[in-house]
């Protein structure tokens, strides 16, 4: 599809969205609200200008025009033809993503039939401050606040019938709810939340706080029910929800609105994917990935993406784009930088002892600054404030045209600080810095003045104030200008090697993908032998042969020419920073100093030791991963069994630990199943407080269930008891005793093993690890990724990553995946040459530092150390650890730290200048 | 650059240069863009700025401190028109308060003096480690913070004013009582302890204390 428009030539101004006499459903806003034909998809879209849809009125009739008319760049192509091209290529990746649950397609729940009855998705919308209602939330039928909500789970996901619906758990629909709980209490304290669900799947790194906290609040309640969307009320449009209770039976309650929390279906053109690619598809219409690469399609050098491979949350999505880059990066390495051009700038001339020489310019943003604020006068006013030697305007200051001429005027007028009064420097400011680059300037005598978010588009009915505040930000910034200093970037080398710390399966798949493309690894083992705790496991939910597996992995590793491998080793100390570390580890080698540019810590975890349910005192009680040893060994103890029980949540979503050890249930299930195949008669229990068999892993679930294994709830109050008993046959049983909630009496089970699913812990060594190489823990002693979200694979500490169940406990599919995705955001360090260092960090002026060490307490970077000077014991700035966010400053008792490009010198003279009067004399005294 | 790098000299610089109220905007609280968490810091900071502020009878509400992200354009706008008007019924800095310029100015200066002191009060009395905004404002309304205040600010800020009125011409402790509103008891104990680190001395010909 064409978009219409000229994407060099818009610069996003939107004009034309204002002119354009077309509204139209808002397609991002899930058509609650209008738009208009000519519009910019959501306002983080990247690029982030227009383009034309099909309700066009020239589109449609070969009428109007008026957007092309207003348009002041020229930037609107009505006859733009879609292309064909052909683009030569070694590797795809596929990211279609998914698409939500139409509702509609069942008519049980009434979307789009009772007004008030709305999915998770456009309630997203609503909550959002872009949204329809600008982030108010009001119901459609009366645009009133809703003031009790129900939320209803599982639509469209996880039905034993699954016509038109989905059989899987969609994954993220609970935590997702949470969150709108958590959102809309925040918009309305009092609103009533009524969540209606199945099991609460808060499988998620710190998601079971997460449910704790939306528990917790008032007016917030979970009820364990299926419901029925009953009727709408005629006059108030108040929707009925009938559900039953265990304490209550059948009840029916009116709610203000109802929010379907709808899962995640394949994307809509899903068969077209199979026959455009030649990809396989799954039976759910998710595409078929090799099960131990969930990046990887049935077709060699086509991977996919997020959520194709099945529902995903945020983090796996991003864990995968990074992994499925790693994986195009070992199939192209060999053209690796074929296509990148090095810019080449002029010599910078050094300016510092000139007198400031400003120049100013001032962008119109075609009609989004003029026509509020008058232009001309700024200009005019700009020439009056000291230093400013040049001032003009501008159309727009960003078209590629007008920036030549801030370059052409720099080197013909003499200047050495340029300002450019227009827009958010968010956007727009590294493009100008470019600007003076090109002309031969240090990039940080730019200063840009926000004349439109701060100005013009806040203040569109008030002309002439805007027009004095447009020039008092703009006299600030020439105030501040005056004080900027050159800074230097630091191009720090960028030894090529890696360091992988543990040898289970993340750091050996991590370790090899880093291999494949070219560069040596160290690949660092605690134990005598590679392999981690997934020796202890047999074979997967899937079926996988995990042993053989293991064994295939290993022996690549131990073949690969670049990677090193070092067993019944320990890291004895860790130094160094981004691109440069060295790293001392003693080994059956000997003592080895290993110098490299990053760290993979892919350290593991550990299983908790019971104390509770005679683990340790009868051998008939034992964890899932002995049982498999011990069903996989044969064992006559477990074969000949009449009766197993498994206890879930053993040792975790307490309050000793309160997370999910995520993968139990999953293994329990895949325990059953097993047992089940070897004996078909055996009465197997399965005693839990949620099931969370999320994704796929919901069919085994089922399948479990249709296999006659007996799933029975019980709450983490009322715990199962366990004592040694006599059967009626005088056999002697492990006798377990829990309440049944839905019989309402004391139930008893008598077994011959109990299965426990013992927490995935934190690794012994963790506390060590974390030390040496300065990252941090979450609460539960989990390594602290950089973000939960957006950064998943990364630690706060630059050039070091993480993987496996280090960083939480997940499946072997999700290691593997998190494996890759570390390799890839490695790859993305080591592929450099050269790390820049930003020139706007702090620095210490020695004759003022008194050695308190207040700057050192509160740098959670560790940026700030004392060194000896020839002024003494000092704090000293490592400008490659330092990020420029300044804190220090604040806590220094005497001045000598300094937030480069941010100094106190010049903030200050920012705010003199606020008052014109002040700001004369504070500039005369700056000038002389 | 974070919100924790806003200093108190630079809310004050603003303030004596006229300003009436002082906005300051910052990320949300546990979405940190570095890893300082210095929104946290930025709130101690301002509620113990608050705390001064009233206590040199100037309205606190002149300073504001609210945290949301970019994508909250309208929170941005209705915390800015609210605060606006805010400020705008408290009338000129000062004025509204019944504070003439000259006392205004004192109370500034003598405020601006103590930010080195401050800050080691800072972080060797009140680095706290909460995590809401709730448990800031709790404990600056609580018995605890009341007792560190007059322990460790109260006097420092009135002996740093009388100092400041010294530098201009010699006083007698009844002349000071008046221009402080404090009784002559309370600047004579300052002026002892004063006279004691030898900071200020008794005029026998003026009848009048002098900075030293």
């Amino acid at each position: 599809m064409p978009r219409y428009i000229n994407e060099d030539k818009c610069t996003g101004c939107t004009v034309c969205v204002e002119y354009c006499p077309v509204h139209y459903p808002d397609q991002f806003n899930q058509e609650i609200s209008q738009n208009k034909a000519v519009h910019i998809y959501y306002s983080q879209a990247i690029p982030l200008i227009t383009y034309i849809d099909e309700s066009c009125l020239y589109l449609k009739e070969k009428k109007c025009r008026i957007c092309e008319a207003v348009c002041k760049n020229d930037a609107i192509n009505l006859n733009q033809k879609a292309k064909q091209m052909e683009i030569k290529v070694g590797a795809i990746v596929l990211a279609p993503g998914f698409e939500p649950f139409d509702p509609k397609v069942r008519d049980q729940y009434h979307y789009g039939e009772f007004a008030n009855v709305i999915t998770s998705m456009d309630y997203e919308r609503v909550l959002c401050a872009t949204g329809p209602y600008e982030g108010e939330i009001l119901r459609a039928s009366d645009l009133k606040h809703p003031s009790k909500i129900a939320w209803i789970q599982c639509v469209g996901s996880r039905q034993v019938n699954p016509e038109g619906a989905n059989s899987y758990c969609s994954s993220v629909c609970c935590t997702y709810t949470q969150k709108q709980v958590i959102l809309t209490k925040d918009h309305n304290a009092t609103a009533e939340c009524t969540i209606f669900h199945n099991d609460i799947r808060s499988y998620g790194k710190d998601f079971e706080r997460f449910y704790a906290r939306t528990e917790n609040l008032p007016g917030v309640q979970f009820i364990r029910s299926y419901v029925s969307v009953v009727k709408e009320d005629p006059v108030t449009k108040n929707v009925t929800i009938r559900y039953s209770t265990t304490d209550d039976g059948v009840k029916e309650e009116e709610f203000d609105m109802v929010v379907l929390s709808v899962g995640l279906n394949p994307p809509v053109d899903f068969k077209e994917m199979t026959d455009k690619f030649g990809i396989e598809l799954n039976a759910h219409g998710f595409c078929e990935t090799n099960p131990v690469n969930p990046m990887e399609t049935s077709r060699p050098g086509f991977y996919i993406s997020g959520a194709f491979q099945g529902p995903l949350d945020i983090p796996e999505s991003v864990v995968t784009a990074s992994g499925a880059g790693s994986q195009c990066g070992e199939l192209l390495n060999y053209r690796r930088g074929n296509l990148s051009r090095e810019r080449v700038y002029p010599p910078e001339r050094d300016v510092s002892l000139e007198e400031p020489r400003i120049g100013v310019f001032v962008c119109h943003c075609g009609a989004n600054i003029g026509r509020i604020v008058d232009v001309p006068e700024t200009v005019e006013y700009s020439l009056t404030l000291p230093n400013v030697v040049y001032a003009q305007e501008q159309l727009f200051s960003c078209a590629t045209n007008s920036a030549e001429e801030i370059t052409d005027m720099i080197k013909e007028k003499g200047l050495n600080r340029v300002i450019v009064a227009a827009c958010s420097p968010r956007t727009l400011e590294m493009l100008f810095r470019d600007t003076l680059r090109e002309a031969g300037i240090n990039q940080y005598y730019y200063e840009m003045a926000n004349i439109r978010e701060h100005c013009s588009w806040v203040h569109p009915k008030e002309k002439e104030a805007a027009l004095e505040k447009a020039k008092d930000i703009i006299r600030m910034s020439v105030a501040r200008a005056q004080h900027l200093e050159p800074l230097m970037e630091i191009d720090l080398p960028v030894n090529k090697t890696a360091l992988v710390v543990g040898g289970g399966i993340a750091g050996m798949t991590c370790a090899l993908s880093i291999a494949e493309q070219g560069h040596e690894v160290h690949l660092v083992e605690k134990d005598t032998a590679l392999g981690g705790t997934v020796r202890k496991i047999h074979d997967t939910l899937e079926g996988l042969d995990v042993q053989a597996y293991l064994r295939g992995l290993i022996g690549k590793v131990n073949q690969h020419p670049l990677v090193h491998v070092y067993t019944d080793a320990t890291v004895t100390d860790a130094a160094g920073y981004i691109g440069n570390f060295i790293t001392s580890v003693q080994s059956e080698r000997g003592f080895t100093e290993i110098k490299h540019g990053a760290t993979v810590i892919a350290t593991g975890a550990d299983v908790y030791t019971p104390t509770e349910y005679l683990y340790g005192e009868d051998d008939r009680v034992m964890t899932h991963l002995e049982l498999e040893e011990q069903l996989s060994a044969g064992d006559e103890k477990v074969i000949n069994a009449e009766s197993i029980v498994m206890i879930q949540c053993v040792g975790c979503r307490n309050e000793d630990r309160n997370y999910c050890s995520r993968i139990c249930c999953s293994e329990s299930i895949k325990n059953a199943l097993k047992l089940k195949e070897t004996n078909p008669k055996l009465d197997i229990y399965i005693l839990f407080r949620d099931i969370r068999t999320y994704g796929y892993n919901e069919d085994y679930y089922r399948e479990a269930a249709g296999k006659d294994v007996k799933f029975i709830r019980y709450e983490e109050h009322e715990k199962p008891e366990i004592e040694v008993a006599e059967n009626e046959d005088g056999k002697n049983v492990l006798r377990v005793t829990l309440p049944d909630y839905v019989l309402g009496k004391k139930l008893e089970i008598d077994a011959d093993i109990i299965a426990l699913a013992a927490a995935v812990i934190p690794a012994a060594g963790t506390k060590e690890v974390e030390n040496l190489f300065k990252v941090g823990l979450n609460p539960d002693g989990f390594f602290k990724e950089a973000h939960a979200k957006l950064r998943p694979v990364e630690f706060a500490a630059e050039g070091v990553y993480l993987c496996g169940i280090a960083h939480y406990p997940k499946l072997i599919k999700e290691t593997i995946s998190q494996a890759y995705g570390a390799a890839g955001r490695a790859l993305t360090l080591l592929s450099n040459d050269l790390v820049t260092v930003s020139g706007s960090i702090c620095e210490v002026d020695e004759h003022k530092c008194v050695s308190c060490g207040a700057c050192i307490a509160c740098c959670t970077y560790d940026a700030i150390e004392f060194r000896e000077t020839e002024l003494g014991k000092k704090a000293v700035v490592n400008p490659v650890l330092c990020k420029g966010d300044g804190l220090c400053n604040t806590k220094c008792l005497t001045g000598a730290i300094q937030l480069k490009h941010f100094t106190d010198e010049e903030l200050l003279s920012q705010i003199d200048a606020v008052i014109p009067e002040k700001t004369e004399i504070a500039q005369v005294k700056a000038v002389v | 650059m974070c919100t924790g790098r806003v200093d108190l000299a630079h809310v004050l610089r603003a303030f004596s240069n006229g300003v009436d109220g002082v906005f300051i905007g910052g990320c949300r609280l546990n979405e940190c863009n570095y890893t300082t968490q210095g929104n946290y810091h930025a709130l101690n900071k301002v509620l113990l700025c608050k705390k001064i502020m009233e206590h040199l009878g100037l309205n606190p509400e002149r300073l504001r401190l609210e945290f949301m992200s970019s994508g909250e354009g309208n929170l941005f706008a209705e915390v800015v028109d609210e605060f606006v008007k805010n400020v705008k019924e408290l009338g000129p800095l000062g004025q509204g308060e019944g504070i003439d310029e000259n006392g205004l100015k004192l109370k500034l200066k003598a405020f601006t003096k103590l930010i080195p002191y401050l800050r080691l009060v800072e972080s060797e009395r009140l680095r706290l480690n909460f995590d809401s905004i709730e448990e800031y404002t709790e404990f600056y309304g609580s018995e605890e913070l009341t007792r560190l205040f007059s322990e460790l600010v109260t006097d420092k800020l009135a002996i740093s004013q009388i100092m400041l009125l010294l530098q201009e011409k010699p006083l007698s402790t009844g002349e000071i009582a008046q221009l402080l509103d404090l009784t002559p008891s309370e600047v004579s104990r300052h002026l002892n302890s004063s006279a004691k680190q030898g900071l200020v001395r008794y005029e026998e010909s003026q009848k009048r204390f002098a900075l030293a």
